[in-house]
């Protein structure tokens, strides 16, 4: 179908394309970065080279879903469905980084703390949080109305995000055996600049991703709306 | 806010009525209550040590896997017949159904688990009737918030086909500090609680509760909306 009978272009806008191509040489780039200028951990070696990307992806998976907070409390003000599409776009994405944060979690822990698996506060929040939206994502699939759908997912979204704490409270609260956060500060400084330069390249990616995603949702949006009137005009001509 | 009231309790009057007249609900969540025990038990097997170890956690399991049940119902009666559209068209603040509900949905739950923890207590030979007042806390501010919640997120998937699934997969991560909480609470309590920890984890489900309570009763308008 030519684009022009859509009504919304079929690819992507240009700012979009460029941003895909830019995050992913910036990831190239920030990835052998982290590579070549620190030297193999001394307990970890090599393993340590995970955090390019564990935390990267932790890191972006919250603002996401921080995005799908905003977006859903914007419907709910504007009740624009561009937000809603926003809100999904993003919640989708936050669901994609924190199943690989949670992976990689996994393989990084298997060697170095012995287990696949810890009840570690922020490891254990970050599953929450993984199930939480993709209860979400489960919810909009089952929706047909758009309207409802937006309304539902707005507020489930909102709901989500508020628990982020309460978890988190609660599950350090219960057991704490995880060794003291990593932030730039407590790294060395040659480590501090491959997280740095990773933590820009998932942020770059999460944005291409967040709206490669809202663009084929609106292209789904056109393509139904088309596929109604289609049949509509259709049932007209027999008549 | 009086006739506020006379909504909320006509609401809860009809639900309760309706459960009451039937009975066929609440008899079969309450058996499928002591099922679950009774399976725990059987999973855990049975040394007493265990079982008595792992009671706080079965006691709060249970209580979820039964008590999900009742949510979806109490809104599915509503959409036979369109009932739910006169509902709506009632005048006055559509948060006094979910209010009604809410209070309906305690009611039940606190009902099933009455019933539950005598049949725990036998069970998994805990000496629960000594600790009657400190439980009834936990039982009491636990099972609101499981309620709060899961009143709200079955105002959704109720009207859902996958209704059966949804419910739970929406409600029960949302839950999970809720029934860290409750489990801890309830087994410091029935080890006797030296260290005082049942009353900190009482304040969290305090908080748990106000801050969802305040959350569903002001998201609860754009979720029953037609």
């Amino acid at each position: 179908m030519p684009h022009s009978m859509l009504g919304v272009s079929l690819a992507p806008p240009r700012w979009v394309r460029i941003l895909g191509w830019f995050a992913l040489l910036f990831l190239a780039v920030s990835q052998v970065t982290g590579f070549m200028i620190s030297a193999p951990d001394r307990d970890m070696g090599t393993l340590q080279k995970i955090m390019y990307v564990h935390v990267p992806a932790a890191w972006t998976a919250f603002l996401a879903f921080t995005y799908v907070f905003g977006t859903s409390v914007a419907y709910l003000w504007k009740r624009d469905l561009k937000y809603d599409l926003l809100a999904a776009a993003a919640a989708e994405t936050g669901v994609v980084l924190t199943g690989l944060t949670l992976a990689l979690g996994s393989i990084w822990g298997r060697p170095t703390w012995g287990v696949w698996w810890t009840w570690d506060p922020r490891l254990t929040t970050t599953a929450i949080l993984f199930m939480i939206f993709a209860g979400y994502l489960a919810l909009r699939s089952f929706v047909e109305d758009d309207e409802q759908r937006a309304r539902w997912s707005a507020a489930v979204g909102i709901l989500g995000f508020i628990n982020v704490p309460i978890v988190y409270f609660s599950v350090q609260w219960w057991r704490t055996i995880h060794q003291v956060q990593s932030t730039p500060a407590t790294v060395d400084p040659l480590y501090k600049l491959g997280l740095r330069l990773n933590a820009f390249a998932f942020l770059f990616l999460m944005i291409f991703f967040i709206a490669l995603r809202y663009h084929a949702a609106r292209l789904e949006r056109a393509a139904e709306a088309r596929r109604e009137e289609d049949a509509l005009t259709e049932g007209t001509i027999h008549v | 806010m009086a006739s506020e009231l006379i909504r909320i309790r006509a609401m809860v009057w009809k639900d309760l009525t309706a459960e009451r007249r039937t009975k066929a609900n609440f008899n079969a969540v309450a058996f499928l209550a002591g099922a679950i025990l009774l399976l725990f038990g059987f999973a855990l097997g049975p040394d007493a040590a265990a079982l008595e170890a792992a009671a706080g956690g079965m006691i709060w399991l249970t209580v979820l896997f039964s008590g999900v049940l009742s949510f979806n119902r109490s809104y599915e009666k509503e959409l036979e017949g369109g009932a739910l559209e006169a509902l709506l068209l009632y005048p006055g603040d559509r948060r006094s159904i979910y209010l009604g509900k809410l209070i309906a949905n305690f009611a039940f739950v606190l009902l099933v688990e009455a019933i539950l923890l005598p049949a725990a207590a036998v069970l998994y030979d805990l000496p629960l009737h000594t600790m009657v007042l400190p439980l009834a806390g936990v039982l009491l501010l636990g099972t609101f918030g499981f309620v709060t919640l899961g009143t709200f997120y079955a105002a959704m998937a109720s009207r859902l086909r996958a209704r059966e699934v949804l419910l739970p997969l929406l409600l029960f991560p949302m839950l999970i500090p809720l029934l860290v909480a409750c489990v801890e609470a309830t087994q410091a309590i029935i080890d006797q609680d030296a260290m005082g920890f049942a009353g900190s984890w009482m304040k969290l489900l305090v908080v748990f509760d106000v801050v969802f309570f305040v959350a569903a009763y002001f998201a609860f308008d754009y979720v029953i909306e037609a």
